[in-house]
């Protein structure tokens, strides 16, 4: 039900989101999605890759801070208002939301699938099915990426 | 005219010109008096000459001193607070205190004597500058725990000059004063006064009056010197000390600016090379060690003051025979100086530990912005701390900061850094990068 998302710690200086790229391009690791959050200091890389745990070892041994984290991918429909009627699902769930970032657009012709990230990622599944939003599998997630 | 100020003679200061075989035998008079002293009542001097089979009485001249064993900053540490005091409480009329390695302070005590010892000193500093009674003295120096701010303040009032007891800090308000009351010399550290000197020129102020600057507390250099003098047309002066052994007036430099005299007759020098502690000839750099020879309530004999210099042959221009040493150019650990506090890496790991719970690499930056000292401190993200959330970054950086400035005294400022980014060398971790340009 949970994509498993790395995140890799970036100084804010020209250079540094090209290392992490190529290290996963030279290990033959495609990124189906990526989001990156900045600040004056620093930013943090977020990526979604069919292969996680190789990814990360070979981020690792460039020398790159690795974290692997939980998202749900959830589908929104692909017309103004869709993403409105999901967050109503979440605020009936009591869920707060940390960060969104889009997986892919123009799913299945009329959907749109996003990576949520949340606080507890189990429990927001459980309540948000009660609430008539249901978290994409794992394989739905990578599909809807093309991968 | 200034020069003519500048030679005018003070009567303190004749302790300044004595012949120098009668200098050395009232070193060596103080000298046996000092080390029986501290012999006699303070348990670490003791123990430390009786490990080498030492008494008072082995002290037959000046060179005999090197026979004895060296004292360091951590025996203050490790004899936390009153160890090394040589006098009971009741004789104890003030106590000093500067940051320590461990974030305890080392304190430092004083009878009435040694009080008017420190004054003394100070009045010579001054007078050696050209300071004398009708001078209007700004003394910007931190007063509190600081030996910088007192230590200049009697020192001025004793020599006759009218004191502002300022302190330091509120910048417009010192340009205000300064302006206002026709200050004519001011105390504070060289990076302050130049921060003061473009707050100025911002404002508009006027400093005609202003003619001498007695600088001290962080090392600066000769190019620093020039700015200064050719900024504000001051003549700025380099002062000397440390609290171990009084404070400020150690030794000062005179209108001939080459090299500061060391006020012999209460403070003992050596150089010695800092890797074997074997003392060095005039002329040859290496390690400062002082020997207090006048101060009752806290001796200090052989003091290893980690700064780097060389004692000078020639004579002074001045006519002083008090011998000087050349400007402090480097220490001889990685203890650094800023905004006059003494910071030593292992409070930035102790800072560091409190908030990480393991020692991540880090590397600590000093810059000099608008004449300001400030202090970085470069950390490198590990696994560990590391968050997917830039809140918990951003908490992560502001605790590190307020750690850093609990134990250290003063604001840093942290930035997180890649991991295997910071500098690794061989053997010793470069830990400080003093970029200021000084």
């Amino acid at each position: 039900m949970k994509l498993r998302q790395l995140s890799l710690f970036l100084e804010n200086r020209p250079g540094q989101l090209k290392l992490p790229c190529q290290v996963l391009g030279q290990a033959g690791i495609d990124i189906l999605s990526l989001s990156l959050a900045d600040t004056q200091q620093f930013g943090i890389l977020r990526l979604i890759v069919k292969d996680e745990d190789r990814a990360r070892r070979a981020l690792e041994q460039a020398g790159c801070v690795v974290k692997v984290t939980e998202v749900l991918a959830l589908e929104v429909a692909d017309r103004a208002g869709g993403l409105a009627e999901v967050l109503e699902a979440f605020e009936r769930s009591g869920l707060s939301v940390e960060y969104i970032y889009p997986l892919s657009a123009g799913h299945r012709g009329k959907t749109a699938v996003l990576a949520f990230r949340v606080e507890d990622p189990d429990r927001a599944v459980k309540l948000l099915a009660e609430n008539g939003v249901r978290v994409l599998s794992r394989e739905e997630a990578f599909a809807a990426m093309g991968a | 005219m200034k020069i003519q100020d500048d030679r005018r003679f003070h009567p303190a200061s004749a302790p300044d010109y004595v012949p120098v075989l009668q200098l050395r035998n009232l070193q060596l008079e103080r000298l046996r008096r000092i080390v029986r002293r501290a012999f006699d009542r303070v348990e670490l001097f003791r123990r430390r000459m009786e490990e080498r089979g030492l008494v008072p009485e082995d002290l037959r001249n000046l060179e005999d001193l090197a026979k004895l064993p060296f004292s360091g900053k951590s025996d203050l540490r490790d004899t936390y607070p009153f160890g090394l005091f040589a006098s009971p409480m009741e004789e104890v009329v003030r106590l000093h205190a500067s940051s320590g390695t461990t974030g305890k302070p080392t304190v430092v005590a004083y009878t009435e004597s040694d009080l008017k010892v420190w004054t003394e000193v100070m009045v010579r500093s001054l007078a050696a500058c050209g300071l004398h009674r009708g001078d209007v003295v700004q003394n910007a120096y931190g007063y509190g725990l600081f030996t910088g701010g007192l230590g200049a303040h009697y020192g001025a009032e004793a020599l006759g000059a009218t004191v502002i007891p300022i302190s330091g800090g509120n910048t417009e308000r010192q340009i205000m004063v300064m302006q206002d009351f026709g200050v004519t010399a001011i105390c504070c550290t060289p990076s302050y006064f130049l921060h003061l000197v473009e707050r100025g020129r911002e404002l508009g102020a006027n400093f005609s009056r202003l003619r001498a600057g007695i600088f001290g507390a962080e090392p600066w250099s000769e190019a620093m010197r020039r700015r200064i003098e050719a900024d504000a047309g001051v003549k700025a002066y380099d002062i000397y000390g440390l609290s171990e052994i009084v404070g400020p007036g150690v030794g000062i430099e005179c209108f001939a600016q080459s090299g500061l005299h060391i006020f012999e007759d209460h403070f003992y020098p050596e150089v010695v090379d800092p890797a074997t502690g074997e003392v060095l000839p005039d002329g040859a750099e290496g390690e400062l060690v002082l020997t207090t020879l006048s101060k009752d309530a806290m001796p200090m004999i052989r003091y290893r003051t980690r700064d780097v210099t060389a004692l000078i042959p020639e004579p002074c221009p001045c006519g002083r025979s008090v011998r000087r040493i050349r400007r402090i150019s480097r220490r001889s650990d990685d203890m650094f100086i800023i905004r006059g506090v003494n910071v030593f890496p292992s409070q930035v790991e102790t800072a560091l530990l409190a908030v990480e719970g393991t020692l991540p690499h880090y590397q600590i930056v000093l810059t000099r912005q608008r004449g300001l000292d400030e202090v970085e401190v470069r950390v490198e993200v590990t696994p560990e701390v590391f968050s997917d959330e830039v809140r918990a970054l951003e908490v992560l950086k502001r605790k590190l900061e307020q750690s850093l400035e609990h134990t250290l005294g003063i604001r840093a400022l942290v930035t997180l850094v890649g991991p295997r980014t910071l500098q690794r060398s061989e053997g010793k971790a470069k830990r400080v990068l003093d970029e200021r340009q000084i």
